[in-house]
C-alpha cells in the first residue's frame, strides 16, 4: 500500500513541477507542440524510474557511513556519483533504445541527452535521500515523480497549442505567458493537497 | 614581435569588452528572462529574502569559479568527454559549497535542503560553459560568470523581495508593513514566482520590443 501512497503523493500533491519547479528548463523548451511533450515527458518516467532505485542502492551501500561496505562517511561524493550515474544512465538508455526502436529513438531525437541536465532527475535523487526512502519507496517515488512531471507538461503543451490563437499582449506572448499558465496550473494543483493517500488506500482496503 | 604589442595593448585588463561582458547579463541579456537558463533551482527558495541571498552568493561563486576552471583546461579536455569533464568541475564546486554552507550557517543549509545540490543541474552555469568558457580565455570566462551568476541573483532577489514583503509582511525577517497587515498567503506559495516572474518579463520586454517572441 505504500507504493501507491507513494505514487499518488509525488505525482499530483507533490508534483516536481508544479510544487518544487524542477525541470523547468526543457520544461518551457519542449512545451510548444503536445507530440514532442509527449515524447520527453516518457523518457523523463523510464530515466527517473531506473535512476533512483540505483542512485539508493549506490548511496545505501557505497556511501552511508552506518550501511556502506567501506565503513567511512563518503557522503561528499554524493553529487558526483549521482550526476555520473545519471549521464550514464541517459548514455545507456539512449543506447537501447537506438537498438530495440528506431522509430521512437527518432521521434525523442535530441531530448534523450538533455535529461541529463533536466534538474528533476537529480532532485528525485536528492529528494530520496532527504526523505529517508527505502528501495521500493523510492521506486514507487521515481515512478510517481516522473508521471507528475509527464502530466505537467502534456498539459502546458495542450493549453500553450490552443494559446496561440488567442490575442495575448504581444510583450507577453511565449515565456512571459507560459509562467502565468504554469502559475495558475500550480494553484490548481494545490487543490489536489487535499487528498490523504494513506485514507485513499485505507478505505480501498476496507473494502 | 611587434604585433603582439599592440594586440595587447588592445586588450587592457578591464576595458569596455570585459566590461560589456559583466554588465549585459544584468538585464539585457538576463539568463532568466531572456534566455530561459536555470529556472529550475532557483524559484522555489524565493520565498524568503535570506535564502535567496544565500543562494545567489552559491551560484556567483560556482558558476564564476567553474567558468574560470573549464577556460583553464579548455584546452586539454578532450571534446567527446567535455559534458562530463564539466559535470564533474561543477560537481566539486557545489560540493564544497554545500560543505561550507553546512559549517557555517547549519539553519540556512537545512531550509535550501536539495536546492543547493541542484545547482549542478542549473542550466546557467552549463550553458556558460558550453558556450562561453570552452572557447575563450580564463580571465574573460570568469567575468562571463560573474556576471551571469549575479543577473541571475539579481531576479531571484527581486522575486524574494515582493514575496516576503507580501507575504510576511517583513524583509529579512525584520517587520516592515505595519502590524495590522493581513498577510497574503498567495505569496508564500509557489505560483506567486511564476506570477511575479510574467510581470517582471512582461515589463521588461514592454520596454525593449526587440525582445518580444514571435511565435
Amino acid at each position: 500500500m505504500d507504493f501507491v501512497n507513494i505514487f499518488i503523493r509525488s505525482a499530483f500533491i507533490e508534483n516536481l513541477v508544479l510544487a518544487y519547479f524542477l525541470g523547468m528548463c526543457s520544461y518551457l523548451a519542449v512545451s510548444k507542440s503536445v507530440k514532442t511533450a509527449v515524447g520527453l515527458g516518457l523518457a523523463v518516467v523510464f530515466v527517473l524510474g531506473i535512476t533512483i532505485p540505483i542512485n539508493w542502492m549506490i548511496n545505501e551501500y557505497l556511501l552511508a557511513e552506518t550501511t556502506n561496505v567501506f565503513g567511512t562517511d563518503l557522503t561528499f561524493l554524493r553529487f558526483i556519483l549521482f550526476i555520473a550515474v545519471i549521464a550514464s544512465m541517459v548514455q545507456l538508455v539512449e543506447m537501447v533504445i537506438e537498438k530495440v526502436s528506431p522509430a521512437l529513438y527518432n521521434s525523442l531525437g535530441i531530448f534523450l541527452p538533455l535529461i541529463t541536465v533536466n534538474c528533476s532527475i537529480l532532485g528525485g535523487s536528492l529528494f530520496m535521500i532527504s526523505r529517508e526512502y527505502n528501495l521500493g519507496d523510492s521506486i514507487a517515488f521515481g515512478l510517481g515523480g516522473g508521471f507528475g512531471w509527464f502530466l505537467a507538461i502534456v498539459f502546458i503543451a495542450a493549453i500553450r497549442e490552443k494559446i496561440r490563437y488567442s490575442n495575448v499582449p504581444p510583450a507577453l506572448r511565449g515565456l512571459g505567458m507560459a509562467f502565468l499558465l504554469t502559475g495558475l496550473m500550480g494553484l490548481a494543483f494545490l487543490g489536489l493537497s487535499g487528498i490523504d493517500p494513506a485514507a485513499l488506500t485505507a478505505a480501498a482496503a476496507a473494502k | 614581435m611587434a604585433e603582439t604589442k599592440i594586440k595587447e595593448a588592445k586588450e587592457p585588463l578591464f576595458g569596455k569588452k570585459e566590461r560589456k561582458l559583466l554588465v549585459d547579463p544584468l538585464l539585457d541579456n538576463n539568463p532568466i528572462t531572456i534566455q530561459v537558463l536555470g529556472v529550475c533551482s532557483a524559484l522555489a527558495v524565493t520565498s524568503l529574502l535570506m535564502p535567496s541571498l544565500v543562494m545567489t552568493i552559491a551560484v556567483v561563486f560556482v558558476c564564476a569559479f567553474s567558468n574560470l576552471l573549464t577556460s583553464l583546461l579548455r584546452n586539454i579536455i578532450p571534446n567527446e568527454v567535455r559534458l562530463i569533464a564539466q559535470l564533474i568541475i561543477i560537481a566539486t564546486l557545489v560540493t564544497i559549497v554545500e560543505l561550507s554552507l553546512k559549517y557555517f550557517d547549519y539553519p540556512t543549509y537545512k531550509e535550501l535542503s536539495v536546492y543547493i545540490g541542484l545547482i549542478i543541474t542549473n542550466c546557467i552555469v552549463m550553458g556558460r560553459l558550453e558556450a562561453f568558457a570552452m572557447g575563450n580565455k580564463p580571465w574573460k570566462s570568469f567575468l562571463d560568470g560573474l556576471g551571469n551568476g549575479v543577473g541571475y541573483g539579481i531576479i531571484l532577489l527581486v522575486v524574494a523581495f515582493f514575496r516576503e514583503l507580501f507575504g510576511k509582511g517583513t524583509l529579512f525577517g525584520a517587520q516592515i508593513l505595519p502590524e495590522g497587515y493581513f498577510a497574503n498567503n498567495l505569496m508564500v506559495m509557489p505560483a506567486a514566482a511564476m506570477f511575479i516572474l510574467a510581470v517582471f518579463i512582461w515589463i521588461q520586454r514592454s520596454r525593449n520590443k526587440e525582445l518580444i517572441d514571435i511565435s
